[in-house]
């Protein structure tokens, strides 16, 4: 530790020396899974059975193809000379079985995989976040025993259960559902009970406040719920400008007391005045989402919103300006979030209306529905994210208890520290105490696990993709093992170690560019 | 360094409760307190519990074929069928909904006012007539047995090669460590799935065997890690300076020291164990037919879930049961070996703490 780095310049060798590490780990790793597979593995053992006439001419063909005749290690030679011309620009990961290039193989999967890796883990992340500090700032609470008891099921869940339990209720139930969208009022009852209990959990304090917490929660919740009901709302879904004036006047508030404070009259004003000028940009940005250019004209309705931001905090801030624009652009990002989600549900209808989706919008096989190719770029992206939904949620629940226990662990380390202490003595508010002081702490070490978590949530992927029948990565395993080719099989492997090693590589510099008291390549000296 | 923190923290609140915390370990060695600690905590007893009962009940369930195959000696189970027997399979004017095997299982009393009884078959049984309930305690056996085969080959392999490396450090510590690198680079599953695919027609045991042999790296890190600091604690130096061989050192003096970091993180690991070979008999790539695990009954009959539910329930609720145990194991045991985890005070002890703090501050 006594060793200071001299800044850019050991970083920089501190990068090589890990990325040279990097390709001696990739050469060791290939090496074994090379001759574990080849040695355990017989291509010739379906052919060998085979009553075919030409029998022993396949076998020759095939032990020509595939090189059988020299050992699993020559072979493994003969495989990393291909792949070591990528420092000549050549690279040859050889061919599948089908006579692709593994390369494209690949590419054409990785995509898919990304995409339900990439939406589950920032759902994950939210959630578990926002739950984790709830739990740890009501440490011992009913709340906290409640959360800590529901990340160790989660722990204990397996994902293909899970994802079978959500085909079936989440899919084919409220499909069924959502033909009246009328719920029950056995149904009302028992979701505004455990939407009371939630809230009352939160909540501390005396048992009468307690109570009026949980009347106020359930009885918001009926209504709402009834209103819900009695307006087939979730078969006709539908924001309009009314609802979403509400929700961004929402948006503003929440979003302003989490990031400086009600207190900040100004940045409650250019708030509170971004969520009208979000509700009035509703109207015109109709006219452009719907034009034959969607993606120019989402382009267009984020850009005029945070223009607005900035010159809406510009007149309201006079001094610490930062923060209030900070504030502003989350808020016009919400709300720009809020007109989007609008214009997918008013495709809502035809969607579900039409021929192919037939009155079942929540998909349990595949990535997307294959005709479509008239519809609109709104039922498209609508049909996308039916198809995400399930899957999403099935690697969301596995993996967002980690970040339940992480982020509640993190933050009462963080809060018993002396600078906590320190800035609760100067007589901050306990919003910046925990906002401003503690939750950056916390995010520091989260981040960090994240990132080096990637490989892992790829790994998982691989049995959601096989559950709703996705084609991806997992798919593209799956075929390399059971069709015994060699060449898919390591391309896969060298693509998710590599992505797990530059992961951590890159989890690493992050960590200290995080946190100041960190130098990589220190210690090495 | 964690009691030197702890002290110079100590704030007069603190100086009550510690006062009673301090009282309460009087006297007791290192190894009581963490039982001690262990036991009172109630999730993680009540997971013992359920979890013993369930080994005790998953095992006997099945008749035991003790020696030869033509002539074996059985040790009957407490469940009439085995997993093999085929009876007679239930459907029609038998079954109430007119689905295939129902199960028999009658919990509820108060419904029929027939009372518990298991019935016939209190699980149902499968396409051709299998028992389920024979099935599912098969299964539950072969899963735990990967579970504790895996736990104990990563448990040995991961602490002796993290305390080599630890311990010695310099070159034995770089080649060792680079092989863990090796291995920890690919996904698990995927390592599992190659082997799984290969090995998974020559039995669970000796699948686990092969899964055990790449599941001790992380331990191994974390062994490591503990050898690192334990071995420049001075009474190293001082059994050293005694003639104390290597070996010696190694086992007697830093092993013990770093037993709570092995235990917690082994306990981990067999509950990821029992779902790695679950998501691997689902894929296709673990304990294969005609062998039954509670991943390969998921996986047969996730498609019946609409129809027949009881096929797709009773396996998946056997391995939550004991992964959620394990867990929680777990935990109990993370906050026992913790010098810094401290119970929550009842109220009562609260206001002794206060008495205390307030006499203390008057004398």
């Amino acid at each position: 530790m006594g060793f200071r780095a001299h800044g850019r310049r050991d970083m920089f060798a501190y990068v090589l020396r890990r990325l040279g590490a990097l390709i001696i780990i990739l050469l060791g790793s290939s090496f074994l899974i090379y001759n574990l597979a080849a040695i355990s593995t017989d291509p010739l053992e379906g052919l060998k059975t085979s009553t075919a006439q030409n029998k022993e001419q396949l076998i020759a063909s095939l032990t020509r193809e595939l090189r059988l005749d020299l050992p699993p290690p020559l072979r493994y030679f003969l495989w990393l000379r291909g792949v070591l011309g990528i420092f000549v620009g050549n690279p040859d990961f050889g061919n599948t079985r089908e006579q692709q290039s593994v390369v494209e193989a690949i590419a054409n999967a990785i995509p898919t995989t990304i995409r339900l890796v990439f939406v589950a883990t920032i759902v994950a992340l939210v959630l578990g976040l926002a739950l984790g500090i709830t739990s740890a700032l009501r440490q011992y609470s009913r709340f906290d025993y409640g959360m800590t008891f529901f990340a160790f099921l989660l722990f204990s869940l397996p994902i293909f259960w899970v994802a079978v339990l959500l085909k079936q209720y989440l899919a084919i139930d409220f499909n069924d559902f959502l033909v009246t969208a009328t719920i029950s009022p056995p149904w009302i009852i028992g979701l505004s009970l455990v939407t009371g209990f939630f809230w009352a959990a939160i909540i501390s304090g005396s048992r009468k406040r307690v109570s009026l917490v949980f009347s106020i929660a359930f009885v918001a919740n009926v209504i709402f719920l009834s209103f819900i009901s009695a307006t087939q709302w979730l078969a006709y879904p539908r924001l309009g400008p009314i609802a979403i004036f509400i929700l961004s006047v929402g948006i503003a508030v929440g979003v302003t007391y989490l990031s400086v404070g009600l207190a900040d009259r100004n940045a409650v004003k250019s708030n509170l005045l971004m969520a009208v000028i979000g509700t009035l940009v509703y109207f015109p940005a109709q006219i452009v989402l719907g034009s034959d250019r969607p993606r120019f004209g989402i382009f267009v309705l984020l850009l005029t919103l945070l223009i607005t931001a900035v010159s809406v905090s510009f007149i309201f801030a006079r001094i610490d300006r930062g923060p209030i624009i900070r504030t502003s652009i989350i808020t016009s990002i919400l709300i720009g979030g809020l007109i989007l989600v609008d214009q997918m549900m008013q495709a809502w209808r035809p969607y579900v209306e039409s021929d192919d989706v037939n009155y079942r919008p929540v998909a349990t096989i595949g990535q997307s529905t294959i005709w479509l190719s008239e519809a609109t770029f709104w039922i498209r992206v609508l049909d996308f994210a039916m198809h995400l939904l399930l899957p999403t949620l099935a690697l969301t629940l596995i993996s967002f208890a980690g970040y339940i226990r992480f982020s509640r662990g993190t933050l009462l380390d963080v809060l018993n520290q002396d600078y906590i202490r320190t800035a609760r003595a100067k007589g901050l508010t306990e919003r910046t105490v925990v906002m401003r002081h503690a939750f950056r702490n916390t995010m520091i070490p989260l981040t960090t696990i994240m990132v080096g978590d990637v490989a892992g949530i790829v790994g998982g992927a691989i049995i959601t993709e096989r559950v709703f029948a996705w084609q991806g990565m997992g798919t593209l395993f799956n075929k390399a093992i059971t069709s015994f080719d060699l060449n898919l099989l390591m391309g896969v492997i060298l693509f998710l170690s590599t992505l797990a090693i530059v992961a951590n590589l890159i989890a690493d510099l992050l960590y200290s560019a995080l946190d100041p008291r960190i130098r990589v390549g220190a210690g090495k000296k | 360094m964690t009691t030197k923190k702890n002290s110079s923290d100590e704030t007069p609140k603190d100086a009550g409760e510690n006062a009673i915390f301090n009282k309460e370990t009087e006297g007791l060695s290192q190894g009581q307190i963490v039982i001690r600690r262990f036991i009172r905590h109630r999730a993680a007893m009540i997971s013992i519990v359920v979890l013993f009962s369930l080994i005790v009940v998953v095992y006997t369930a099945l008749d035991w074929r003790i020696g030869d195959e033509e002539d074996p000696f059985i040790i009957p189970g407490w469940w009439k069928y085995g997993f093999e027997d085929m009876p007679e399979l239930r459907y029609g004017a038998d079954c109430i909904n007119g689905s295939v095997g129902c199960p028999t299982l009658d919990a509820v009393p108060f419904l029929d006012g027939d009372g518990v009884s298991m019935g016939e078959h209190p699980f149902g049984q499968d396409d051709i007539g299998r028992d389920y309930l024979a099935l599912v305690m098969r299964g539950a056996q072969r899963s735990l047995l990967v579970m504790f085969i895996i736990g104990a080959i990563a448990a040995t392999l991961g602490t002796i090669i993290g305390s080599i490396a630890g311990y010695f450090r310099g070159w034995v510590d770089a080649i060792l460590m680079r092989l863990v690198d090796f291995i920890i680079t690919i996904p698990v599953i995927i390592i599992g799935s190659v082997i799984g695919f290969h090995f998974g027609n020559k039995g669970a045991a000796f699948l686990a065997l092969l899964l055990g042999l790449f599941s001790w790296t992380g331990l191994s890190r974390l062994v490591r890690g503990e050898f690192l600091t334990l071995r420049e604690r001075e009474f190293v130096d001082a059994s050293r300076v005694a003639g104390a061989s290597n070996r010696r050192i190694i086992f007697k003096h830093i092993l013990p020291n770093a037993v709570g970091v092995i235990i917690v993180s082994v306990t981990l690991l067999m509950s990821g164990a029992i779902l790695l070979e679950t998501a691997l008999s689902y894929l296709g790539f673990g304990v294969t037919s005609p062998d039954v695990s509670l991943g390969l009954l998921i996986s047969n009959y996730q498609d019946a879930f609409t129809t027949r539910p009881w096929l797709f329930w009773y396996p998946g609720i056997f391995i939550i049961v004991i992964a959620l145990c394990i867990n929680f194991i777990g935990d109990g045991l993370r906050d026992a070996f913790d010098p810094r985890q401290r119970r929550r005070l009842s109220r009562k002890e609260k206001a002794n703490a206060r008495a205390l703090q307030s006499r203390a501050e008057f004398n």
